[in-house]
C-alpha cells in the first residue's frame, strides 16, 4: 500500500461509478483490548461482500481521509483512511494504518467477490 | 445476547479439579500430541515450546489450524501487506513456524473472528475427524471461556466436544491453555496441572514466532527498545521471562460443561 493521494483514489472511484460492486467495509481495535493496560473492552465491526453501486462517491479531508459513496438508497461512509491500492484482482483497497502498521479502518471495493472459503488460490 | 464470550466468568471452572501442584510435563512421553487453536502464530505463542520438545523426542506433533487468520490487524512494522493479502502471507508463514517447531499443519478453512457463530457441533466433528485419523494422546487448545479472543473460547469449546464424542478408551488426554494475567487465572482456575519446562527449546519457540514476520515484528521491536533503554516493567519482564521458560496448561475432564455451556 501507499500513502493517499486524493487524484488518484477519486479517478478510481470515478471509474467505478454506476458499476455493481462488492464491498469490504471493516473498523477494529483488534480483540485484545482487555489484555491493556485500560482493560478496554473491543470495538470491531465488519461487513464483506455486500453488493452495492453507487452513484457518487467523493473522496475529502486532509489526512487522514474520509470517503463517502452516496448509494440509491442510503451511503457508505469511512473516515481515518491513509494508505491505498490497487491490486492484482482490480480492487481497490483503503486502509487506515496507525504508527505501528495496524489496520484500524478498511473500505475496499471489487468487481468480484472478496476472496472467501477454504483452499489456496 | 444469551451468549456472551467476553462477559466476565463466575461460574465454576471446566478443570478437573483444582490442581495445588503443579506437575512436570515431559511431552516427551505422549505417542502424538494435536494442537486445535484458531490463528496462524497462537501454536507459537502457547505451545511453540511444548511442540519444539516434543519434536526433539520424536513425537508426532500436527497444528489443526482453524482459521488462515486473514482477519488481523498487524500488518507488519511498517505494514507490508494488506487486507486482502494478508491470508497468504500468514499461510506462508505458518508453514515457516511449523518447520522450526518440527510440526506437520493443516487448515480447517474456518471464516477469521466468526468461528463462534458456526454451530459447534460441525466445528466439533471436524476436530473429531482429526483425532481419530491421527490419535494424539493428547490434545491442546484454548482453556474455553479463559482464551480472550472470542475465536480461541470458540475453537477450545469445540474441541472439548470432538473429545467428549469420543468413546471413552478413544479419548486423548486434553490440555488447555489460559490467557490472562496470572493472579486473575489462579483464582479463577486455582494452579495449572501441568507445567512444560521448555528452556532448552526457547530459542525455537522465538524463531518460529520470528517466522509469524507479519504478527510479531512489532512485539520483537518493542522488546528490543525496552532492553536497550531499560524502560521495562517488573510486569513485561516478568512475562518474557516465563514466555520463554515453562508452558502450563489446565486437564480438562472433556464431560465436565464448558463455561461457554455453563453460561448458554
Ligand atoms: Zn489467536
Amino acid at each position: 500500500m501507499r500513502p493517499i493521494d486524493r487524484v488518484s483514489v477519486q479517478a478510481e472511484l470515478d471509474r467505478r461509478l454506476g458499476q455493481p460492486h462488492y464491498l469490504h467495509l471493516e473498523t477494529t481495535t483488534g480483540s485484545y483490548t482487555k489484555l491493556g493496560p485500560e482493560k478496554k473492552s473491543p470495538v470491531i465491526a465488519f461487513v464483506r461482500n455486500a453488493l452495492l453501486t453507487y452513484e457518487r462517491g467523493t473522496v475529502t479531508g486532509d489526512g487522514p481521509y474520509r470517503v463517502g459513496l452516496k448509494l440509491d438508497q442510503g451511503w457508505v461512509y469511512a473516515d481515518g483512511l491513509t494508505d491505498f491500492e490497487v491490486n492484482e484482482r482490480d480492487e481497490l483497497l483503503l486502509a487506515g494504518l496507525d504508527c505501528e502498521g495496524q489496520l484500524t479502518m478498511a473500505l475496499q471495493l471489487s468487481p468480484n467477490p472478496f476472496r472467501e472459503g477454504e483452499g489456496d488460490r | 445476547m444469551s451468549r456472551d464470550a467476553g462477559s466476565p466468568v463466575t461460574t465454576p471452572p471446566a478443570a478437573s479439579a483444582a490442581a495445588t501442584v503443579t506437575r512436570p510435563y515431559d511431552p516427551a512421553e505422549e505417542r502424538g500430541i494435536l494442537v486445535v487453536l484458531p490463528h496462524p502464530d497462537d501454536e507459537s505463542f502457547a505451545a511453540g515450546g511444548t511442540l519444539a520438545r516434543a519434536a526433539a523426542a520424536g513425537v508426532k506433533t500436527t497444528y489443526l489450524c482453524g482459521t488462515y487468520g486473514d482477519m488481523g490487524r498487524r500488518m507488519g512494522r511498517p505494514a507490508f501487506t494488506n487486507r486482502e493479502a494478508l491470508r497468504d502471507v500468514r499461510t506462508a508463514e505458518l508453514k515457516d513456524a511449523c518447520q522450526v517447531l518440527g510440526c506437520d499443519v493443516r487448515f480447517m478453512g474456518l471464516r477469521d473472528k466468526c468461528i463462534e457463530f458456526e454451530d459447534p457441533e460441525a466445528v466439533a466433528a471436524k476436530v473429531r475427524e482429526a483425532i481419530e485419523e491421527l490419535r494424539p494422546s493428547a490434545v491442546v487448545t484454548f482453556y474455553p471461556g479463559h482464551g480472550v479472543h472470542p475465536d480461541h473460547d470458540a475453537l477450545g469449546h469445540a474441541t472439548v466436544l470432538a473429545v467428549r464424542g469420543l468413546a471413552a478408551g478413544e479419548r486423548p488426554r486434553l490440555l488447555a491453555v489460559a490467557i490472562g494475567e496470572r493472579d486473575e487465572l489462579l483464582s479463577a482456575l486455582g494452579q495449572p496441572h501441568l507445567e512444560c519446562d521448555i528452556t532448552a527449546f526457547a530459542d525455537r519457540k522465538l524463531d518460529a514466532l520470528r517466522a509469524h514476520r507479519s504478527q510479531t515484528e512489532a512485539m520483537f521491536a518493542h522488546w528490543d527498545e525496552q532492553g536497550i533503554d531499560g524502560a521495562e516493567d517488573a510486569q513485561s519482564k516478568a512475562f518474557r521471562d516465563e514466555f520463554v521458560t515453562r508452558e502450563r496448561y489446565y486437564v480438562l475432564d472433556p464431560d465436565v460443561p464448558t463455561l461457554l455451556e455453563a453460561r448458554a
